[in-house]
């Protein structure tokens, strides 16, 4: 199989797996979801990190350079606010026992 | 070897959003799919031929910093501006790598494959950063949140759009750099007009449409730099985005197309300025007060809190949850009942809620509140209207009719803490404000919260 083939096979998979996991998610947490799923999206980042490090026109370096950078603010600014929100979230048990200890 | 190795990273953000999807597992989940992440950014450098490693490692430094400032520091209220903004630098970092690989490839020797997946990247990448940024400016209030139209924009938008089409065919077939260029230039205009035609009200599914945006554009990216991390991470985000897309279109009864062209909310409610007099500013309202609240409230077995964006703006969420604990201390019941799209974010009361430590178990969702309001004593609703209107079940005339609503007229009294008679984003008068059975509190949130707290605790 050549790769545009064995990536289409990939892409469609992984939508199925996409379109799965998304569609029980209970509304309560939907805008953690979106946060960590914009979050995934930055795996770019490693299509920037080639671009900026490969050694190529000075121009390129530079577009590099500023991807490297966006998709890192995407990555890690994603994550920590999607921690920051679901260390939130709490049972009923969970606020029972903060409350009393 | 090494795509072995993405292909665990993979792995580790599909079970990371199945785990994102309950609320026991979430936090885990969120972590195994940054570490993931954290893997994949390792396997590059180790395995990529940098040369360029001040480049690299100053923009993951900036980028880092940047990123966990905004996050660190960003309130709970602002949380979809925040999403926004995130999103709009995935897009564009993705566009970015579309336009390297536009510099550094080839063009006249380059496979038809990709140079589509280029220009795929490059214009899904741009109209997501611009879209990006003006939803968020939006939200910001830095923009009017009505739609802003000009007369024939759908026919503008769609010139601009055929414009971009045919330059980047130009820019493919002809390996001419400067078509792909027009074609990103046009994209990132395109997503201006495009989210400025959009209402306010509407953004919360702009910013989950263009979550699935960044989503495509990273896997577009992926099949012109044959990468198939890329292509997973940008697949489940475009699936798991437009999945939510849909469900929230669902929740207001309108199709896609409706909300992304139609320019809701700057029609039906003409004269609705923030004086609300659309015609029925005379009609008589039962106004009540804090200690009215307060009365009707204690001597209640059963209450539902029907939040909407207006606690967020006044920043009433801790005030709210005093007062419910003030309730419960009393032995009465409290609920609440949160429509899919109450406030400017799917799911953003509910982090409200819980920022002020309201447990997860106590929010209820449209099929689970409904059943409920008939055997409710009162029904409070803190800056909420479109989600409350009967018009949309009643009025078949009316904008927003067929939109799902809280039925909360079937509870036996109605209490709504707004600030004033004014229609809410879309700009629909609101029938359930005149009934005899509902009270109206002019009030800031958070103001008529805490003075009804202290009216309760005096009686």
């Amino acid at each position: 199989m050549n790769t545009l083939v064995v990536g289409i096979t990939v892409f469609v998979l992984a939508s199925f797996v996409g379109f799965e996991l998304i569609s029980k998610v209970p509304p309560t947490l939907h805008t953690p979801l979106m946060s960590g799923a914009n979050a995934i999206s930055g795996i770019t980042i490693i299509g920037a990190i080639t671009a900026a490090g490969l050694g190529g026109e000075t121009l390129a370096e530079l577009l590099g350079f500023f991807a490297v950078v966006m998709a890192t603010i995407n990555v890690v600014g994603g994550f920590l606010v999607t921690d920051r929100m679901l260390e939130m979230f709490k049972s009923k048990s969970d606020r029972d026992k903060s409350r009393n200890g | 070897m090494v795509e072995l190795l993405y292909l665990a990273c993979g792995a580790a953000f599909i079970v990371g959003l199945k785990r994102l999807g309950s609320p026991r597992t979430a936090r885990s989940g969120n972590r195994l799919a940054g570490v993931g992440m954290l893997a994949a950014i390792v396997i590059t450098l180790v395995s990529e031929d940098i040369v360029n490693w001040m480049t690299v490692g100053a923009g993951l430094a900036v980028g880092a910093a940047l990123g966990a400032w905004f996050a660190i520091r960003v309130q709970m209220t602002s949380m979809p501006e925040m999403v926004a903004a995130f999103n709009g630098f995935g897009g564009i970092a993705s566009a970015f790598v579309a336009a390297v690989a536009v510099i550094e490839a080839d063009l006249d020797s380059i496979a038809a494959e990709t140079s589509v997946s280029i220009i795929v990247s490059l214009i899904v990448g741009s109209v997501t950063f611009t879209g990006s940024f003006v939803a968020f400016a939006k939200l910001k209030g830095l923009l009017p949140g009505r739609p802003l139209l000009f007369p024939g924009n759908n026919v503008v938008n769609a010139a601009l759009g055929a414009g971009m089409i045919g330059s980047a065919i130009w820019g493919a077939v002809e390996a001419e750099p400067t078509g792909y260029w027009i074609a990103a230039g046009l994209a990132l205009v395109i997503g201006v007009l495009g989210t400025l035609a959009i209402g306010g009200g509407d953004m919360p599914v702009v910013i989950s449409l263009l979550n699935s945006f960044s989503g495509v554009a990273a896997a577009a990216a992926g099949f012109a730099i044959e990468s198939n991390a890329l292509i997973i991470g940008g697949a489940l985000v475009g699936a798991a985005g437009l999945i939510l897309t849909v469900q929230m279109t669902e929740a207001m009864n309108r199709s896609l197309a409706n909300v992304l062209l139609s320019g809701f909310g700057s029609g039906g409610g003409s004269g609705a300025g923030p004086g609300g007099d659309s015609g029925s500013g005379d009609k008589p309202v039962n106004r009540a007060t804090a200690d009215d609240v307060a009365i009707a409230l204690r001597y209640a077995t059963s209450v539902i809190i029907v939040p909407g964006y207006g606690l967020a703006v006044a920043q009433a969420q801790h005030a709210l949850r005093d007062l419910t604990n003030a309730l419960e201390e009393q032995g009465i019941s409290v609920q609440y009942a949160i429509h899919p799209v109450a406030g400017r974010m799917p799911g953003h009361m509910n982090v409200l809620l819980a920022e002020a430590d309201v447990p997860y178990e106590l929010l209820l969702d449209l099929e689970q509140s409904n059943p409920k309001f008939h055997r409710t004593d009162v029904v409070l609703i803190v800056g909420a209207n479109d989600v409350v209107n009967t018009s949309a079940r009643d009025d078949s005339g009316s904008l927003i009719y067929g939109m799902p609503i809280l039925t909360v007229d079937a509870a036996a009294r109605v209490i709504v803490v707004k600030r004033s008679l004014s229609p809410g984003f879309a700009g629909i008068d609101n029938p359930l404000f005149y009934e005899s059975k509902t009270q109206m509190f002019f009030a800031d949130a958070k103001a008529a919260l805490e003075d009804t707290l202290t009216a309760l605790k005096s009686l």
